[in-house]
């Protein structure tokens, strides 16, 4: 019998007021798999990256990590379990500088101060490992540019030694080149062995990277694909609405004109 | 190979300060050359204006004041203003003198409770602020006529309370140091921790090989640091000896300096001030940190109030109102913290208050109009303003140039 999935979400729902955002969401992270969540806009993929990490807690439905069913209420227990989430907006404090950013809320402490030098050591030898142009460490965040900012978020990420990382949209704001550092480096964490949940709209990022695809519609789910073996015009016709493999929740309205 | 190696730090320190003015990270070099420029020129419309005397008095007045724009600091940092802390000085006042003068009530006791009806007066601000998230300014505006309304019933129908003239706050501002030796002392321990801990960074970044300052530099801070404590020091000396009022506050500003920048809390408040929902997603209890900031804030405002109460032995209807609310925020802003939240030290309190009180004794000393008086401060703390958003702004425009 295969091993549970590191991560696995069962019937989840969740609204904001009267919306439901998402509905019954199944959804499996293996390890050493990348997972590419894909929708088109308002599906509900972001929510369902909050709802993961805790800052938007699930109404219904279970969360089970490694086979059993946990709670995440704070993003504070999903750190715990060993999920890090990188956000669409990488939630940095742009007056902060690089080393302050990384150990935000877990600095290392001696004697009840900061250890200041301890942090910056630990903090270069990461960036060291994730990315050539390390930006300078004291320097104010909000004095660096998108791709070195999106390495400080991914890098804070891995601070924790996480075991599943959700990424929402890692490249969205950045050029070719750093595109493909993050790719890279994306890689390299699925070798190590993470599970990790990519949010793309490249669907060239999704067929050169990912290893399953989940489509969300309408907050529901609208298929699974084996990204190698499924066609790039399945996929896009999931994301779209072509192939409907839940129906929809108007229907028995429209019906009834 | 000396001389090419002086040349080179020389050019290091260029590129430094070059890189910092480009990206808006002016510090407080603004206010210092405003200070210089005032100290220039009321010292060449009236000579007694660097004397002994007049500086020494000088540095008990920022005291007050100072003491109160010191937890302003705390807020501003947070993005937030406090307009409660008038208010709370004149409360704490007033509870002390009612406690200790009517009830006869120890002084040590009375200051204590004094000094707790302050931090109480901010945390129940700072909670009700962080709950109902509405901003800080509405809170404290409320807060700013409840606790002014609590003193006035609290002095009651007496009015005016004088304090003892030898008790214990009264001494807060009158006691110097009259031994030339102590002035001495301080300025010297003051030099010796900065050389200190610059020290021992560089040698723990040596031993694990990381980038460190060279030597010369840290002598070069030292050797500033150490010429202004001196110089201070043997001005002070020349009139009465060291105020304790002084060495209280630069004792408090330190040590919040610290609080701020080292420890956990500093930096979540640091944060805070950066970006709340980033904070939030760090997993800080933003409630708390926030509760925690209008609380010192009315802490340092209740310490603030005893001093000036201390300065003129008593405590009245008008005290804690006026201009000085205005002036603690504005000595914060005018000493280099942003309005924005996020950036700043204790340390801006310090350079703020010594600009606003400057003008106002230089004022007095040349028998200016108050009216004037208030323009001067007004253009300054304008000044100040247009500085910390243009520094701001050239910041963020670095970041994506």
């Amino acid at each position: 019998m295969p091993s549970p999935p590191l991560l696995a979400l069962r019937g989840v729902c969740k609204r904001y007021g009267v919306v439901e955002v998402l509905t019954d969401i199944e959804l499996e992270i293996h390890a050493g798999q990348v997972v590419a969540l894909l929708g088109d806009n308002g599906a509900g993929k972001s929510t369902l990256v909050k709802v993961i990490a805790g800052v938007a807690p699930a109404d219904k439905g279970v969360i089970e990590w490694e086979g059993r069913p946990v709670h995440i209420r704070r993003p504070h227990d999903a750190q715990d379990l060993g999920i890090a989430t990188v956000f669409q907006d990488l939630a940095l404090c742009g007056n902060l500088d690089v080393v302050g950013n990384l150990f935000l809320g877990r600095e290392i402490r001696k004697f009840g101060f900061l250890d200041e030098v301890e942090m910056e050591r630990h903090s270069l030898q990461l960036l060291k490992r994730l990315t050539r142009g390390i930006p300078d460490l004291r320097a104010p965040v909000v004095s660096l540019s998108g791709g070195q900012r999106q390495t400080v978020a991914i890098a804070r990420s891995l601070l924790g030694e996480p075991r599943v990382l959700l990424l929402d949209e890692p490249t969205a704001s950045l050029g070719i080149e750093q595109t493909g550092e993050v790719l890279d480096l994306v890689d390299r964490l699925r070798e190590r062995g993470l599970g990790v949940l990519l949010i793309s709209h490249n669907m060239g990022d999704v067929k050169a990277l990912a290893d399953r695809a989940a489509v969300l519609r309408l907050g529901r789910n609208n298929g699974f694909f084996d990204v190698n073996t499924a066609s790039q015009e399945q996929i896009i016709s999931s994301i779209t609405g072509a192939t409907e493999n839940v129906p929809r929740r108007m229907v028995p309205r429209e019906a009834g004109w | 190979m000396k001389g090419k190696r002086f040349t080179g730090t020389v050019e290091g320190w260029v590129t430094v300060i070059r890189r910092k003015l480009s990206a808006g990270e002016l510090g407080s070099l603004p206010v210092v050359l405003v200070l210089a420029a005032i100290w220039i020129v009321f010292q060449s419309l009236n000579p007694n204006f660097l004397s002994p005397r007049n500086l020494s008095n000088l540095s008990v007045d920022i005291v007050g004041t100072g003491l109160i724009a010191v937890g302003i600091v705390f807020v501003l940092l947070l993005g937030e203003l406090d307009l409660s802390v008038g208010s709370i000085s004149g409360l704490a006042a007033a509870v002390f003198a009612v406690l200790n003068v009517n009830s006869g009530v120890p002084e040590w006791l009375a200051l204590v409770v004094a000094v707790l009806a302050g931090t109480v007066a901010g945390t129940v601000q700072g909670y009700s602020f962080a709950r109902t998230r509405v901003p800080a300014f509405v809170v404290t505006l409320a807060g700013l006529l409840t606790w002014n309304g609590l003193m006035l019933s609290i002095l009651g129908t007496s009015g005016t309370v004088n304090l003892d003239e030898n008790g214990l706050v009264a001494e807060l501002t009158s006691y110097y140091f009259t031994s030339d030796a102590v002035a001495y002392a301080v300025a010297a321990v003051g030099a010796g921790l900065v050389f200190l801990v610059a020290y021992q960074d560089r040698r723990r970044r040596q031993a694990v090989g990381m980038p460190h300052r060279s030597l010369g530099s840290i002598a070069t801070r030292t050797g500033v640091v150490a010429v202004i404590a001196f110089a201070a020091a043997y001005v002070l000396n020349r009139f009465q000896g060291l105020p304790l009022a002084l060495l209280i506050f630069l004792m408090m500003v330190a040590g919040l300096d610290l609080l701020l920048r080292r420890t956990h809390y500093g930096r979540q408040v640091y944060a805070l001030g950066g970006g709340v929902e980033a904070a939030r997603r760090a997993s800080l209890s933003v409630t708390r940190v926030q509760t925690a900031v209008l609380a010192i804030s009315g802490t340092m405002a209740a310490i603030g109030g005893l001093f000036l109460a201390s300065r003129i032995t008593s405590v009245s209807q008008s005290s804690g109102s006026g201009v000085l609310l205005l002036n603690a925020i504005a000595a914060a802003v005018i000493g280099g913290t942003s309005l924005f939240g996020g950036r700043g030290t204790t340390w801006s309190a310090v350079l703020g208050m010594l600009v606003i009180q400057s003008i106002a004794s230089g004022m007095a000393i040349t028998d200016t109009p108050a009216a004037v008086q208030f323009m001067i401060t007004g253009g300054v703390l304008f000044a100040a303003v247009v500085i910390d958003s243009l520094s701001r702004r050239s910041q963020e425009a670095h970041g994506r140039a």
